[in-house]
């Protein structure tokens, strides 16, 4: 089974089309878990419970349904070519991070060999779509949204950056198959039962790279662009229907993508010790959907638990503490390196 | 026109725009007008801010949305009849709203209720604190940002209501204060389970006290926000827990004209000397916890007896005028009646709490952030209702 | 006596306790009622809609002439009735022609049933009476006389309480 034999517009055209589908299962999958049932099950409440029969699972889907038949809205004094393009460009920057997650040996749309250096630098995009969608809408409290999720993003993108260094210096390589070949080859004191999950060594990157997943998705404690007490909804505040749900799909499989990142850094990714071949390309995309849905159970549990922070008080956590104590991180992995 | 002219009227042009652009750059201030929709103002209170980037420049509540002329209505209604009314003042603690305006028809009417009314009515007027006080400590946490805590402070209070609504069968509109007594007495089995939900409301202030108000983020978001020192909150007219927290120490409880069983009771009245919002949630959480104590307090005490003196079947109260006011859960709250021995008021006039409390807003909000803006309304605590009235 | 926090041997971090207290909420049973599933039983005492004992009436007007909002709605004619012994005088009797209530403006005090000298009017704790109409909400005297089936029989007091209940 090998895509390479087909026509080269055939390939892409397969390529997009699982991306494009595995993005609105993300989002409803975390929706449907995280969002609804873990959620109301941390607040004492059922959930949905009648949509769909069993516990309310067409609910999500439905909700979908119900967005695409809203009246599409646009504010009267919008910018309407960048209102209407701003949603389509985060969804943009999320499609762009799927590219490169491996969930099998041979499952990866494109194994570039600067592969997480491009995920992070795609998925950064999605600050000028927020921005855009700010900007244009014409509304005070989008725009301060905005502005918070620009300097937010743009300051938890340093960190983000920074964590996953140590583990690029420690596998050796930036291509993700390359990192999770590491993990799976790699051996604990002789013992290779579970490979070397990076986790271990790199347990401060993992931290700081949560901490700024967090930011870099808009989750509390670092919502603030979003901020629905303050901000009423911040940057999207005036969009409706099917630009709404673009944007929570953009959310939400962002969410995705970044726990599939995670996973695949300091989890191991798909990786199984002792299989290969067929049957890891088989069982790689199940034990990666459990790694992405155990770190994406560590993202919402914050989400649900902590108050945000202040603007102010955000930065000064970025720059005073995440970059330096990234930083160390980055000092002591290359120390520990060279003497071993 | 000659070219020299044209060029001239160019030229004024030109110089016009740039001074426009100039006037422009300089007015950097931008009016957000938070409400009177909006998700942090509990209803309906507006409030103009002047912003500097983030920074409030000035501050200007408009309030008024609400209202319902409530002081009005009193003086075309049955003294009955302004029980049902008045409750819809503080519509989070209306038993507490009943007790100052029946405290004044009783004064004047010359009426002394019966030691067991007495009780329950106290009984129920902590019962309505400790409820509108659990909605807030959850609510709090939801203004600062987290969702969780507004779900258990609903789930926990409506324990709480259900007690009331046993008692009074009004789970918010109680109506269950008549001149010289109460309606009825409470069904039976009604303490044992009021003695269960106390513990209860003991382990969700514990719950709070864990996931609020020991959390370093809402600690980092409250901490030094919104700071009312005590002589300013007292010559605003600030009062209850708003005004404790700012270090004075001052209960209509223990301190005001003595009512309901409070002089017989054996409480603590909590202040903290910050005036931050912090220490405004650390004062009500103690305070909760100190009413439940006191609800099981009164629970050993109460007397048995009739619930209701007697009383002429058509209410008319005597010609003259009383003040009686007392320590809501908002602060303090009171009626100024006026008879003219008609079976209606001549006249009332209402202070309620949340009314004076909103008055320190323009003086508070000085220089702060927008998301301080939101802790400060959220952590002053008023209820639209008690405001507008 | 009054039971106060136990002090924990050292102190956890507040974010970390914080994570405790929804998890553990989480793995406990929740506290939802399924409404239209399961019913929820309010107490015998809660004002839920009320009822009219038709043949207590006597179009005395009191309930209509106390309701704060004036949303009760009264007719009644005067009609000749058999004497009560005979060879009596012929009486006059008040008949109910309208006893209508307006559930859109009524605020659920309960005036009306008090002032009631007749027992003719009850508290019932049924609720399930929403309607997609706003007109809906008036029900006339047949209707308020179904609801007589649901009003409960008076509830044993509190011990130290005196005198048979007054609830009504």
């Amino acid at each position: 089974m090998t895509l390479a034999a087909l026509p080269l517009g055939v390939e892409i055209a397969i390529k997009t089309g699982v991306i494009l589908a595995i993005i609105p299962a993300g989002a409803l999958i975390l929706g449907y878990v995280f969002l609804m049932k873990m959620m109301a099950h941390m607040q004492s409440r059922l959930g949905p419970m009648d949509p769909g029969g069993f516990h309310g699972w067409y609910q999500l889907i439905g909700d979908g349904i119900k967005f695409l038949q809203k009246e599409d809205l646009m504010p009267a004094e919008a910018d309407r070519r960048v209102f209407a393009m701003a949603p389509m460009l985060i969804l943009l920057s999320t499609f762009l991070v799927y590219v490169v997650i491996p969930a099998g040996p041979d499952i990866i749309v494109e194994d570039l060999d600067v592969g997480i250096f491009f995920a992070l630098a795609v998925s950064s995009i999605s600050v000028i779509g927020v921005l855009m969608a700010g900007w244009a809408s014409a509304n005070k409290f989008a725009m301060l949204g905005a502005i918070r999720a620009a300097g937010q993003l743009i300051a938890y993108e340093l960190p983000l950056v920074l964590a996953v260094v140590g583990v690029v210096i420690q596998a050796g390589t930036m291509s993700l198959q390359g990192i999770v070949a590491f993990q799976q080859n790699g051996e604990i004191f002789g013992f290779g039962g579970i490979g070397f999950p990076l986790v271990i060594t790199q347990f401060v990157g993992f931290v700081l790279f949560l901490t700024a997943a967090q930011a870099e998705l808009t989750q509390t404690p670092f919502d603030m662009p979003v901020a629905e007490s303050e901000l009423v909804a911040g940057y999207f505040v005036e969009y409706s229907g099917f630009r709404f749900l673009f944007f929570f799909m953009g959310e939400f499989g962002t969410a995705f993508a970044l726990a599939g990142i995670a996973a695949t850094l300091f989890l191991g990714g798909w990786s199984i010790p002792g299989v290969e071949g067929t049957l890891a390309n088989v069982l790689g995309p199940i034990v990666l959907f459990a790694k992405v849905m155990l770190v994406s159970f560590v993202i919402f549990w914050v989400r649900f638990t902590y108050p945000r922070f202040r603007e102010d008080q955000l930065q000064s956590l970025a720059w005073k503490f995440l970059i330096p104590i990234s930083l160390l991180n980055i000092l002591a992995t290359g120390v520990f390196k060279v003497v071993f | 026109m000659s070219v020299t002219e044209q060029r001239q009227h160019a030229a004024v042009a030109r110089h016009l725009a740039e001074a426009q652009v100039n006037v422009e750059l300089h007015h950097e201030d931008m009016v957000l007008n938070i409400g009177p929709q909006h998700p942090a103002t509990h209803g309906t209170l507006r409030v103009i801010v002047k912003l500097d980037g983030e920074r409030v420049v000035a501050a200007d509540p408009v309030i008024g949305y609400m209202h319902r002329g409530y002081e009005k209505l009193t003086e075309y209604r049955s003294y009955p009849q302004i029980t049902t009314l008045i409750n819809r003042i503080d519509w989070l603690s209306s038993f507490a709203n009943e007790v100052p305006f029946i405290d004044a028809s009783e004064q004047l009417m010359g009426i002394e209720p019966p030691p067991r009314a007495v009780y329950i009515r106290t009984i129920l007027t902590e019962l309505s604190r400790i409820s509108t006080f659990l909605l807030f400590l959850g609510e709090m946490g939801l203004q600062v940002g987290a969702i969780t805590p507004a779900f258990y402070g609903f789930r926990d209070r409506e324990y709480v209501l259900n007690l009331i609504e046993a008692a009074t069968g009004g789970r918010f509109h109680p109506n269950f204060n008549r001149i010289g007594g109460l309606k009825d007495d409470l069904p039976a089995g009604w303490i044992a389970e009021t003695r269960r939900v106390m513990d209860v409301v003991f382990e969700s202030c514990d719950t709070f006290e864990d996931l609020v108000a020991g959390n370093e983020i809402f600690e980092a978001r409250t901490r030094g926000i919104g700071i009312i020192p005590g002589d300013i909150g007292k010559s605003y007219g600030v009062s209850g827990s708003n005004l404790r927290a700012s270090g004075v120490d001052w209960d209509l409880r223990r301190d005001g004209q003595p009512y309901l069983a409070y002089p017989e009771l054996d409480f603590k009245v909590w202040t903290h000397p910050d005036g931050d919002s912090f220490s405004r949630y650390w004062v009500r959480l103690q305070e909760t916890r100190e009413s439940a104590r006191m609800v099981l307090q009164l629970l050993d005490q109460l007397p048995a007896g009739p619930v209701m003196a007697k009383v002429p079947r058509i209410i008319k109260v005597p010609a003259g005028e009383t003040w009686v006011n007392t320590e809501n859960p908002l602060g303090e709250m009171g009626y100024y009646v006026v008879s003219k021995g008609a079976i209606g008021p001549f006249r009332v006039k209402i202070r309620s709490a949340s009314f004076s409390n909103v008055s320190i807003l323009p003086w508070l909000l000085q220089g702060v952030y927008v998301p301080d803006v939101i802790t400060i309304l959220a952590s002053l605590y008023f209820i639209l209702g008690d405001i507008d009235r | 006596m009054a039971k106060t926090k136990t002090k924990r041997a050292f102190k956890m971090p507040g974010l970390i306790q914080g994570l405790g207290v929804t998890l553990r909420t989480m793995l406990r049973p929740t506290v939802t009622t399924q409404y239209p599933h399961e019913r929820e039983d309010p107490p015998s005492r809660a004002r839920g809609v009320i009822a009219l004992k038709e043949e207590n009436c006597t179009v005395c007007m009191l309930c209509a002439r106390e309701c704060p909002d004036w949303c009760i709605y009264i007719e009644g004619h005067k009609v000749k009735a058999p004497p009560r012994r005979p060879g009596g005088k012929p009486r006059t009797v008040n008949t109910l022609d309208r006893f209508d209530i307006d559930y859109a403006l009524c605020m659920y005090c309960g005036i009306c049933v008090e002032v009631c000298p007749f027992d003719a009017l009850y508290w019932s704790p049924e609720y399930e009476y929403s309607t997609p109409s706003i007109a809906d909400l008036l029900h006339d005297k047949s209707k308020l006389g179904e609801w007589m089936e649901t009003v409960p029989a008076p509830q044993p007091l509190e011990v130290g309480a005196e005198g048979p209940s007054r609830w009504r």
